[in-house]
Parts: C-alpha cells; structure tokens; sequence
C-alpha cells in the first residue's frame, strides 16, 4: 500500500454547506465548532478571515492553517515566534505531513492574532495539565486561554502543543480536497489518494491539483476528527528538513523588527532610568530638540524616548539628554548585597517546600558520610543579538497597527493598546522574525514604549530601537541564586537523600506584576524558581527540596530554560560531589539511581557510549557527565575539558537527547548546539552585577560570549522514544554549566561551586 | 556637502552628516536592512560589510570616511536565486537559527575568502570573531570549509 492511502470517509456522509451562513465574529465556522479529540482539537473550528484574505486574488482558505493559493503554492499559517528554534519548518512539516505535500510546496506565514491558534501546553504543561485529558481544570483553563486569545512561543512547548490539532489540521485539509476531486470525476473517495499537492485517481492516469479543487473542498464539511499516519507511514516526521527560512537569512531578506519600514516612519531611541527601582522625574528636552533631525522628545514607561528621523540620530540624541533620576532609596544596591540576603536567607525556612520524600532529617542524622556544599549563580543578561525594538503606529480610524519581534502577540497588542489608547480588539499585529528570543521577547516593555511614542504622533509609524547598552542594562534578568544541599550516604556508599535549600527572586511573581493583567499573584507559587531541583529521577528514601522567595530592585524574567538554567547546576554538581564521595563513578553513581527510570538511563547509557566513557582521556584533560530533565525532554552530556594557563577550554561535548518523538533531526542537531553554546557562554563568562543601583555591563566587551575559537567540537545522539514529543529549545541548557564543572573538577580536583566559573590561581 | 560612495555596485549620494555611522547611512538612508545592528561597538561583526572588499564593522566606520569607496553589502554578493558560493554553503550547512548575525558571519567569510582560498580552523578562528548567541559556530566552520572547497573546484575547473 503506498504511504498515501486516503482517509477520507465515505461519500454520503458529506453534505454541502453555505459558508455565509456560518461568519460569526470574523470567523467562518465551516462545519461548526470541532469535538471529538477532546476539546483541545483545532481541526476545522473555524477560518480567521485575515488568514483567509492574506493570499492573492482567488485563494483558498481550507481551515485556519491551511490555504491554496490560484498557482498552487500551499500557504501554512504559523502562529508562533519564529526565533531560531526553527519552529516555521517543524510545525509546517506537521501540516504538511497529513496534508501530502513538500516542503518546497509550501510558504509560512505568522497570521494574526485568534483564538483558534492558542498557545495551550505553554501555561498547562508546566501544571501537569495538557496531557490531563479527564482534569475539569484543563477544561475551564483551555476556555480562558482562548477567549484572551493567549499566543505565546516559549517553555519549549511550540511542537507539544501542535502535535495533534496541526497534523488534523493538515488531515481535515486534505480530507476534503480528496473529496472534492472525486466528486469532480464522479467517483468515490477511497478511489484517490494525495500525494505532492495532486489527488490521484486510482486508475493511476487522472489526477487533479490542490489548487483545482480548492474552491470546491471549501464547501464540503471537514471531518471533525480526522484519521492520522501512523508513524510507520510518516514520510517527512522524523527526516531531517531543510529549514523555510533559510534563503531569506542568508540572503539578508528576511524581515527582523528591526527591519520594519513603513512610509513617512520615525524612529525612537529610549534612555532609561540608570537606577533599578528608581525613575526619572527631570529631563531638558530644550538640550536636544534643536540637533539635526530630532522630531520630539516623549516620556515613556521606565525612561524618556527621543524621536528623531534616523536611529542613530535618535540614539546619539538620547544619548546627550540630560536627565535628573530619583533612585526612590535603591541607590546604594550592591551584588554583594544581594548575594548576602539570598545567602542568609538559607538559614530560614522555606517559603515553598516543593517536594518532602521520606524524613530526610532522620535521614542525616543516620549517614556514615555527610556531604554538604553551597552553590551560587549570577544575574544575567539575555543579550539578543537583535536589541529590543518594536514598531507601533496610531491609526486616524483609532485603531492601531504593532510590528514587534515578540513571543507573544496577545502581549504586544495589550501593550500597543495601553499606550496608544485605542481598544484591544483594534490593534493589528504583525509578527515579525526575531534575532533571538530566550525569554526575553515574552515582555512588553518595548511595545509600551512604542505605543506611547505612536501616540503622540499619530498616524506615523514610530520605530523604536533600543541601544545595545540600554538592551544590556534593561533587561528583565535570570535571577541571581543561592543554594545548600546536605547529602547522605550509608556506610557501603549508597545514597540515603539530600536536602536541597535555595533562593531567588521569583520570575513567575514579577512577570506577572509586569506583564499579565491579572499580576503576579500572591507569590504562593515560585514553582519555576525551583525546577529541576525536585522531580528530578534519581531514587532515594529521603528527599527534600525547599524555595525561599526573596525581593529586590533588579527586575528577573524568563531566561532561556528558566529555574533549570540554575538548578541543573546547582543539583548535578552535588550528585557529583556525592558519587566521588561515595567512591564511586560519576557515571556508575547515577546509573545505579536509575533502576525506575529506563528512558533517563538510556539517554545516560548513550551519552557513555558516545563518549566512551572510562576510555582513555587525552592527557591534561578531565571529563564530567551530567543528567537533566526539563520541558518533557531528557538530555545528558559529558564535556571534555583542558585547563590551560589558569583558563579552562571546553574542547568536546557529547549530547544525548530523548525528546521523545523526533520530528526534525537536524533542527534537534542545532537547538542542542544553540543551548550548549548558549549556557557555556553563562558557565564561562556569564555576570551582570549591580553597583549604586546601576547595571554594572553595558555592551559585549564587558559581557562577553562563546565565540568560533571557544566553542567546542559537540556531537549530538538521538534517543527517541514513544508517541508524544518534548520541548527542544532549552533542554541543552541546563546540563553543560554541571558536565564542566564536574569535568573540571576531575581534571585539576578544584571543585567549582559558582558561576561564571573562576579557578584557583 | 553630500557624500558621494558606491554601494553595491551603484554611486550614491547622501545628504549625512559625515559622522554617521555607514550602518544607519545603509539602514535608515538607503534601506539596506540586511546589514543589521548588534552593538555599535564593533564587538559583535553583525554590521559586516566590504569596504573595497575588505571585511568592515560599519557601525565605527563613519560614512565620511568612505567617500569615494566601493562599500558591498548582503544585498550586494548574491540573491534568493542566484546565491553566492558562501550563502550556498550556508545553505548547504543550514548554518543560520535566529539568522540575526548571519548577514555578517556571510560577509567575514567571504571576504576570508577572497584573501585565502584554504583557510585553515586557526584562520577561521582568527577571521570570524562575530557573535551568534544561537551558537551556529560549528555549522558556520563546516560551511566556510564548504565554500572553500566549491569556490576552489570552480576555479580549478573554469
């Protein structure tokens, strides 16, 4: 049977529909709202009409992901922030799986904002919610969700929550395009099949192209619940794809925010208060308004924009803008400061207790061999390479159009909204690519500011732009960390439990004071802080993992892995420190804590076999392993190091990744490069430090990256397992600051408790 | 007084105060937006551009002090259909993540290029100093081996 058998139903259960008859709100229901796959499924719950009218005279729209375009190109809307991850060609291959066409058949799209493109895993998988198919909760939260509509890219969750409703999507597509053509030659559906954008009759000499039958496949109903390839029978899922974006990055033609131009357009630089908790309550507009080309000079959210008709005019304008700040009593904060209170905080209790396993005081007070160490981590900066930017423009008909790199268009439109004054539901948002996200494109600071410029000249497009320092010194941070863990063993070396003691400010709390409409809560959950601390698999009787939540004036956000990006270090040095007091392996120590767990085994089994671990090292070299779960994916690496002249070169690093269904290898291959690179460059050299107030970096000569001559030689393994796939964008992360460590400890014994890393002279 | 270059091939006139950096004489003057901002420092090479063919950070180049010169862009060594032998390669490798930096990784190797058809990885390393937070230095080593090798088959055989 070739691997296009048709799925569609049989012919006297499909009836025609006025389309007309269904627009509701801007939304053509075709066939009513979907059940059937529970109440996440998307198939065919409706065509949002900017999708539909996006394309050339004569398109046809199919469903709200799929439209065929007169000369036969397959236009897929994508609803999420395309930032590197590469999620334009993963979730295009799920469509086009089911939809039996190529990639080079098809164009990517970021459509405007609906409901029917929510974003669900992103707030319930970290809740335990998205795969809780009976959970009322799940239930009540989805309706919520879609009715804000809430779009966001982040947590690693883009293909988790597409998986299911895009392959339908694609399926419900092809459904009545099958059907359709067989009407045409008044036949019967299971006489053709799809393949390459055709259906092709059985007889094997007619056959009719999308675009031919598109206008008649709208009418016909989709089925609800359409029939999906099993795997056996994926023909893209799981081969490695050339990425849709590519010639347009290589070519210097793709859009960034940056980018955008709009007629008669200003641009806008922001200088903002110098102070973290402080404002500006003084500046001398007068100073700057007569350089060439400034145009006016705004107040904006957190700072004072110059707007000019040219960025650099903007900027060296800002840049000469007196101001008066009042620090508002947070002057004097220092790092040590902040060090100090996390560091003190640990001899409190916990404000969360996040997971209690056993009695772990009896549990120490029993051990034959107590292992105790404190680890600490800095602030850092995300340093996009794209600065933060957004474009907004005030309509004369009060509406309001937004231009932003964002993860989040349902946040850039309540920002385009609050600044320029107009109704949510009258801002247009236009998705841009994004040089870099990690997190910090999930904020809304630089729409607002944008917005608030628009506003006061309507009805230009205002480009606001952001300098590398005001990038650096204005970012939402990792939050600095502090942790204490107490380990036992018994008297053969086995493990008896840890307790696990740590400190942060709280992302999630302060996101939500600045983001979300609804703020951040009461602080009963720091939960994002503390993971992958607990829920970690290693088994042991005692367990206990506590959280204390502490406030102060650097503003903390969402940073490329989040609580991992800390807590994988913070735990997998103390495993390691456990194993060498235990006598025994690093490899072996955690192997044999893994009896439960035979996916996190095989992910460390395969790292240890590409690496050919307990084989012989180069001379002067030390190698460390590290384990970590994180966003529904298990990774293990071992890192090869060399300590030379006082300086630690990271040399080789072997990656093994179970994301559990593979669909893009290559994409998979990249994103464990990009996260390895990305936390050796936090490991390495990572700190943004406070001092008066101040952010003490500015710009990359004092906040310096991995670059070609640091980075090492990396290989990557694929560990795939079951039916469901895992985050990718940030599970390489977390593992490599611990794999060095650990790998710097067996080669020169210096045991490295705080990042960015400094040896021992 | 206007300050007269060739960008891409073409001779343009620009009414800017000669102090300007080239980038936003490229950027917001002549709407050449491949050539992309990163730091203004000439820290990070996104800003990568020939300057009578020699690699150059626009953003500390002031565009007075190119008067006269042949300034090449992204926009200026190939196109979506008719790629240069680096962006081939690029292509090849499936170099670019975000994309942000690529404009100025593909100009650096070219104009490696142009002055060493072999470069060796100490060449690279010397060569290609520009920052990828995405971390595509690996793809971005393979791929201007890549490009050395097809832009060397095609010399040997034309």
């Amino acid at each position: 049977m070739a691997d296009t058998e048709p799925t569609a139903k049989p012919k006297g259960r499909w009836k025609k529909v006025t389309r007309r008859a269904f627009l509701i709100g801007g939304v053509t229901t075709a066939g009513g709202l979907a059940v059937g796959v529970g109440l996440l499924s998307r198939a065919g719950t409706g065509i949002p009409e900017h999708f539909a009218k996006a394309g050339a005279d004569g398109a046809v729209a199919l469903n709200a992901w799929v439209r065929i375009e007169p000369d036969g190109t397959i236009a897929l809307a994508v609803p999420r922030a395309e930032m590197g991850q590469g999620v334009y060609t993963g979730l295009a291959m799920l469509i086009a799986e089911e939809l039996e066409v190529g990639l080079d058949q098809v164009t990517v799209e970021h459509p405007d904002m609906h409901g029917v493109y929510t974003n669900y895993a992103l707030p319930m998988e970290g809740a335990g919610l998205f795969h809780a198919e009976n959970n009322p909760l799940r239930w009540v939260m989805a309706k919520v969700l879609a009715s804000v509509p809430y779009i966001g890219t982040g947590g690693s969750t883009s293909v988790i929550d597409a998986w299911t409703p895009l392959r339908q999507a694609g399926a419900a597509a092809r459904t009545v395009l099958v059907e359709a053509a067989a009407q045409e030659w008044d036949g019967d559906a299971t006489d053709c099949q799809a393949a390459g954008g055709k259906v092709v009759h059985s007889d094997g000499k007619t056959t009719l192209a999308y675009a031919a039958v598109a206008r008649a496949a709208a009418d016909l109903t989709p089925p609800s619940d359409p029939e999906l390839k099993p795997a056996s029978r994926f023909r893209l899922i799981g081969t490695s794809q050339p990425r849709v974006d590519m010639v347009e990055k290589v070519t210097g033609t793709a859009t960034f925010g940056v980018d955008v131009s709009e007629p008669d357009m200003l641009y806008a630089a922001v200088r903002h208060c110098p102070v973290k908790g402080g404002r500006i309550v003084g500046y001398d507009a007068s100073a700057v308004r007569n350089m060439r080309g400034v145009e006016g000079v705004v107040e904006v959210p957190g700072g004072v924009a110059v707007v000019a008709d040219n960025t650099w005019r903007a900027f060296k304008a800002s840049e000469a803008l007196p101001i008066e700040v009042d620090a508002a009593g947070n002057g004097d904060v220092a790092t040590a400061a902040v060090t100090r209170d996390l560091q003190v905080s640990l001899d409190e209790e916990p404000s969360h207790v996040y997971e209690a396993v056993g009695d772990i005081d009896a549990g120490l007070a029993g051990a034959a061999r107590l292992v105790e160490a404190e680890y600490a981590v800095p602030y850092l900066a995300h340093a996009c390479m794209e600065p933060m930017n957004a474009t907004v423009r005030l309509n004369a008909d009060n509406t309001a159009d937004v231009w932003a790199p964002t993860q989040s268009p349902t946040v850039a439109v309540w920002a385009a909204a609050d600044g320029t004054g107009v109704e949510r539901d009258a801002v247009r948002s236009h998705t841009t690519y994004l040089g870099g996200g990690f997190g910090r494109r999930a904020e809304k600071d630089f729409v607002l500011q944008a917005a608030h410029v628009a506003k006061a000249f309507p009805g230009r497009a205002v480009k606001l732009t952001w300098s590398r320092e005001e990038d650096i010194r204005n970012d939402t941070y990792r939050p600095a960390a502090q942790a204490r863990f107490r380990g036992a063993l018994d008297a053969q070396g086995a493990l008896i439990g840890w307790d696990g003691q740590l400190a942060s400010q709280s992302v999630e709390f302060e996101f939500g004071e600045r983001v979300l409409p609804w703020g951040g809560g009461d602080g009963s959950s720091t939960f994002m802080n503390a993971a992958g601390a607990f829920a970690q698999p290693y088994a042991m009787p005692h367990c206990r993992i506590g959280h204390r939540w502490r406030r102060h004036s650097v503003p903390v956000g969402f940073w490329r892995s989040v609580g991992h990006s800390q807590n994988a270090f913070f735990l997998e040095s103390f495993v390691d420190e456990m194993a060498h007091a235990a006598g025994k392996d690093p490899y072996a120590f955690r192997r044999g804590l893994l009896n439960d767990k035979p996916r996190h085994r095989a992910v460390l089994d395969a790292v240890a076999k590409a690496a050919d671990w307990g084989g012989e090292v180069p001379d002067g070299r030390g190698r460390g392993i590290a384990l970590h779960e994180s966003f529904g994916s298990i990774v293990a690496q071992v890192a090869e190091v060399a300590v030379i002249d006082g300086e630690i070169r990271v040399e080789r690093v072997w990656c093994a990744v179970d994301c559990g269904v593979v669909v893009n290898p290559d994409s998979i291959d990249a994103q464990m490069q990009s996260g390895i690179v990305y936390g050796l460059s936090a490991a390495l050299y990572g700190a943004i430090t406070v001092a008066d107030g101040r952010i003490e970096q500015g710009n990359f000569p004092d906040y310096e990256m991995v670059r070609i001559d640091t980075t090492p030689k990396i290989e990557t393994v694929l560990v795939p397992n079951g039916d469901r796939p895992g985050g990718i964008g940030e599970v390489a992360l977390p593992p490599i600051a611990p794999a060095v460590a650990n790998a710097v400890f067996a080669a020169t014994g210096q045991r490295l408790r705080r990042l960015p890393f400094t040896l021992e002279a | 007084m206007a300050i007269s270059l060739r960008v891409n091939g073409r001779a343009v006139s620009l009414d800017v105060e000669p102090d300007m950096p080239l980038l936003w004489a490229l950027r917001d003057e002549l709407g050449l937006t491949g050539t992309k901002f990163g730091c203004g420092v000439a820290a990070c090479g996104s800003c990568t551009v020939h300057i009578d063919g020699e690699a150059s950070r626009s953003c500390i180049v002031a565009v007075g002090d190119v008067a006269g010169s042949e300034v090449t862009t992204i926009e200026g060594i190939g196109a979506p259909d008719a790629l240069h032998a680096v962006q081939a390669a690029w292509v090849k490798h499936q170099v670019p993540q975000c994309g942000y930096c690529q404009s100025g990784m593909i100009m650096a190797a070219a104009a490696l290029l142009a002055e060493n058809a072999r470069p060796s990885d100490d060449d690279i390393d010397m060569a290609m100093t520009n920052i990828c937070r995405c971390g595509t230095y690996n793809r971005v080593r393979a791929a201007v081996h890549e490009a050395a090798r097809v832009i060397g088959e095609s010399t040997t055989n034309g």
